[in-house]
């Protein structure tokens, strides 16, 4: 049986992992090389970089990270953030990640999710998409960090990423991220039952049980946090631990 | 030294990356001569078949390939497995290398999501050098939307999604393929490398 996936997300700048993404006053709180390096011996399935580097110039760097993180760390690499172009595609692969994750751009250009799956093959095309509810189990797509309602549907809008070839929803709830009460169990179970594809759950985990709570009342594939493994607060390990005491499968 | 197969594919870096890190001796080639001088041969690949193939006929590799595997130890990766069947219907019918019988078509069973993406159970169907020093237990990390329909006595171990999934197959010879891959599958798959190296 294929098991649920517990991935961590590193959030990056400048090469240097930060706690939140808020802009001003971001600390940086280690080497990603290194913190994947961990997450990987915590058993980590998957393990996301998400670039928040501002400048264009800076954005080799993450490059150089996952050049050197895939040399020591032998399980699947995705990086998201700042990805516009099938070249931008092309190059983070290159570097040694196994798929990118669009986000705003793909919205603003949706024949980007197209063109990445045309060359390189669905399988390395993840589409991260934040929604917020406007009425009940209604939601909307937001761009740029959750900054600009694009009033596109949501169920809309990822049927249609997986029509143009998305290998993978990664579902980031606006409405749970950083609330730390669990996982956006409405939204999710919606995207989930509108398309045939791997779904990752994301934003919201707060509590040991979260993740489980993800697998037990909906079918996505995988679940996703950041701050949480990041400040120490839960090991991937103890979140797999807790998911098999519930039945669920897990590596 | 082994020979990874370099004609244009994806994941040959991570391939390389794995091997380096065992300490194996390896090579990216594209040249007929440093497959004929290998003591081993690796065949990756990211993407769809008969784009692959395209690409290996291009490269001029195709005869020396189906040459070398059956004279020393092959192994096919992912897609690289999938090429080694005679033929597959992944966007039209293409032929394959031929060098174990089968073909590849879509993973079709109703309500199962694709593709196959994510961390499965090994089941062993058959003893290999392969498995030596892995468990009962073992998960290794599959992505793929299309599988091998083989006879039993090619299947060395499968994993259950729907119906079963090929996951190591071979021709009883040199020739070995896994769907999944070994260089993203953690120290298991890091294990079946250094196994096939030992070879």
């Amino acid at each position: 049986m294929l098991a649920k996936r517990i991935i961590p997300c590193l959030d990056v700048r400048d090469g240097k992992v930060v706690k939140g993404v808020n802009f001003e006053g971001i600390k940086e709180v280690g080497d990603p090389v290194q913190c994947a390096y961990e997450y990987n011996l915590q058993g980590a399935d998957e393990i996301v970089f998400y670039d928040i580097t501002a400048s264009h110039e800076g954005r080799g760097v993450i490059l150089d990270v996952v050049r050197e993180t895939a040399k020591k760390v032998f399980v699947p690499l995705t990086v998201g953030g700042g990805i516009a172009t099938v070249d931008d595609i092309r190059d983070t692969l290159r570097a040694g990640a196994d798929k990118v994750s669009v986000n705003s751009q793909a919205v603003k250009n949706p024949q980007l999710i197209k063109d990445g799956a045309d060359v390189f093959g669905s399988q390395c095309i993840c589409v991260g998409v934040d929604a917020k509810a406007i009425s009940p189990n209604k939601w909307t797509v937001f761009i740029n960090g959750g900054r600009i309602d694009m009033h596109i549907d949501l169920i809309d809008w990822v049927k249609k990423c997986e029509q143009l070839g998305a290998g993978e929803i990664c579902l980031n709830s606006i409405d749970t991220d950083g609330v730390r009460g669990g996982f956006d169990i409405a939204m999710l179970k919606a995207v989930v039952d509108a398309v045939n594809i791997p779904v990752i759950a994301s934003g919201g985990a707060g509590k040991l049980g979260d993740f489980a709570d993800a697998f037990l009342k909906t079918d996505c594939s995988a679940a996703l946090a950041a701050s949480l493994f990041h400040f120490k607060e839960l090991t991937v390990g103890q979140v797999k631990d807790d998911c098999r005491s519930k039945g669920i499968i897990v590596r | 030294m082994i020979a990874i197969v370099d004609y244009g594919a994806g994941n040959i870096f991570s391939v390389k990356n794995a091997l380096d890190y065992l300490g194996c001796d390896s090579v990216l080639t594209s040249k007929k001569a440093d497959l004929e001088n290998a003591d081993s041969i690796i065949l990756p690949g990211v993407g769809a078949f008969p784009a692959a193939m395209k690409k290996l006929d291009e490269s001029g590799l195709v005869e020396v390939i189906k040459q070398q595997a059956v004279q020393k130890p092959f192994l096919g990766i992912c897609l690289g497995m999938q090429l080694l069947f005679e033929k597959s219907f992944e966007f039209e019918e293409c032929s394959g290398l031929s060098l174990i019988k089968g073909y590849v078509d879509k993973m079709t069973e109703p309500d199962l999501v694709i593709p196959h993406m994510g961390w499965n159970k090994l089941e062993y169907d058959r003893s290999s050098p392969l498995f030596d020093g892995l468990g009962e237990n073992e998960y290794v990390y599959f992505v793929h939307s299309y599988k091998a329909f083989c006879d039993s006595d090619a299947l060395y171990a499968h994993c259950d999604y729907g119906h079963s999934v090929p996951a190591v197959v071979g021709d009883g010879r040199f020739v070995f393929g896994c769907q999944f891959h070994p260089e993203k599958s953690g120290k298991i798959g890091l294990k079946i490398l250094e196994n096939f190296a030992k070879m």
